[in-house]
């Protein structure tokens, strides 16, 4: 075993000198590397983040919405409908939901403007959210205003700002009282945004639900699982600009893995003849060119991964921010809190050091089958 | 053992040590936010709240489980997705039972 040990130590020396003869080239393969790993752990932690939190938050939304649709798109829906569901057997309670986007000229920001039905502001002032306070620059006691729908202006005094730690779910929001709300948007009486239904029993939600869409065929019902299922799904792999991403990526990888795998440099494959020469055995250059792989690839990973979380957990994924905020105004400065998924990150580490730990071995193994005059020769 | 080998094992454990820090963090992190996080749930019950607020840009990527096919387009047929949100986060996975008929 000592001799096992010293002879693995031996070779990961001659190495580690190979290695930094070719420093530049090998520096640059491992700044490319780290990048690659840094890349797609980044996302890798950060829609896990996003997608547990949501799972954990969003357990106590609403189990079921309904929404009327009329010619393709969401319609404000009548009260009447409210008696209609709860007529349902094991309907517990229907309500009313009182909210809208709002869009604020001043500062060109979007907000979610929303009647609490419970504990609501009341008339005359708001309560906002910790980014609506960041982009108008309001404190408690400042006054907000808003444009109404026959363009008179309506100030509001901000009573309270809602806690910094509910940004990923509050950050645009805008509580007010329903009379403001009716003076803000002037809905027509008797609609409301849409409704939100309570059941007695979880398992008939599935029953009720179609019972609702039977009785209200112009509505559309959002279960609460359906909402859970929508942060699963929403950064999948499959579509959008992680795609695309994760097609660059592996891109890169297999050019840098092809590059090593297709042959070795003149410079190497005479080390190789020459090593070969002085006695070493096939089973030797094979040894020696797995450490060369295992320390560039294990290096990367630990680095890259290392640095991931430093940009997801410390830095809220700011080089991902460009694209959540888009061209919107009010960006939500969400801290991220660190579930790491371990099977994410050990199908990360099989994806990148093995498949280059294996495209290192290959042509080594085909230098050093070959005759050392012939190798060194240049001759394969 | 050479310098060499020394210095890069030493490398090798610094990486190692640095991960196992991580995963501590990570680990006591998630612990403490449960506090954080029941306020957080606390809120959405109580304002009834349907989802998170990741990106602010369009209706659609503000509440993406009240997405629809139709926003995407809503200007005309053929307006693509013109919002970067809109290509980072995907259309929810039920709007396919909702709109079947539609496909």
């Amino acid at each position: 075993m000592a001799r096992w040990i010293d002879r693995q130590k031996n070779v990961l020396d001659f190495t580690l000198s190979s290695l930094l003869r070719r420093k530049g080239k090998n520096l640059a393969l491992l700044a490319v590397y780290t990048l690659l790993v840094f890349l797609l752990a980044s996302v890798m932690l950060a829609t896990s983040a996003i997608r547990k939190e949501a799972s954990i938050v969003l357990r106590e939304a609403p189990e079921m919405v309904v929404q009327r649709t009329v010619a393709g798109r969401q319609d404000p829906i009548p009260l009447a409908y409210l008696e209609k569901i709860r007529d349902i057997a094991g309907v517990v309670s229907s309500d009313g939901r009182l909210w809208g986007y709002y869009y604020d000229p001043v500062v060109g920001a979007n907000y979610t403007l929303l009647v609490p039905r419970e504990d609501g502001p009341d008339p005359g002032s708001v309560t906002i959210g910790p980014g609506v306070a960041r982009a108008r620059l309001a404190s408690a006691g400042d006054t907000l205003e808003f444009k109404t729908t026959s363009g008179d202006i309506l100030e509001l005094a901000v009573g309270d700002i809602l806690d910094t730690d509910s940004e990923l779910v509050a950050s645009d929001l805008v509580l007010v009282s329903a009379a403001d709300f009716k003076a803000i948007f002037d809905p027509a009486d008797g609609l409301v945004t849409d409704i939100v239904v309570r059941v007695a029993n979880p398992r008939e939600l599935q029953t009720i639900a179609l019972k609702i869409a039977e009785r209200l065929p112009d509505t559309r019902i959002i279960l609460r699982d359906e909402m859970l299922r929508t942060y699963d799904a929403v950064f999948s792999w499959r579509g959008g600009i992680l795609a695309v991403l994760l097609f660059g990526v592996v891109l890169a990888f297999v050019i840098i893995s092809w590059d090593k795998a297709s042959g070795l440099s003149q410079e190497e494959r005479r080390e190789i003849g020459v090593l070969k020469a002085v006695g070493w055995e096939t089973s030797d250059v094979i040894l020696m060119k797995f450490w060369e792989g295992a320390v560039i690839s294990l290096s990367a990973y630990f680095i890259g991964v290392l640095l991931a979380y430093i940009h997801v957990f410390f830095f809220s994924a700011r080089l991902f921010a460009p694209v959540l905020k888009g061209w919107a105004v009010l960006y939500p400065q969400f801290r991220l809190i660190p579930f790491i998924d371990v099977s994410q990150l050990t199908a990360l580490f099989f994806l990148t050091v093995v498949p280059y730990a294996v495209a290192t071995i290959i042509p080594s193994w085909r230098a050093s089958v070959t005759d050392p005059d012939a190798v060194m020769k240049g001759i394969r | 053992m050479t310098r060499r080998t020394r210095l890069f094992g030493l490398f090798m454990l610094g990486l190692l040590a640095l991960f196992g820090l991580m995963a501590a963090h990570a680990a006591l992190s998630a612990r403490g936010a449960g506090p954080v996080l029941r306020e957080k749930a606390l809120l959405v019950r109580r304002l009834e709240l349907t989802d998170l607020c990741l990106s602010t840009e369009a209706n659609y990527t503000r509440h993406l489980s009240l997405a629809d096919f139709h926003t995407a387009f809503q200007d005309h047929p053929l307006a693509l997705e013109h919002f970067p949100a809109g290509a980072l986060l995907g259309p929810p996975p039920h709007l396919r039972r909702i709109h079947g008929q539609m496909d």
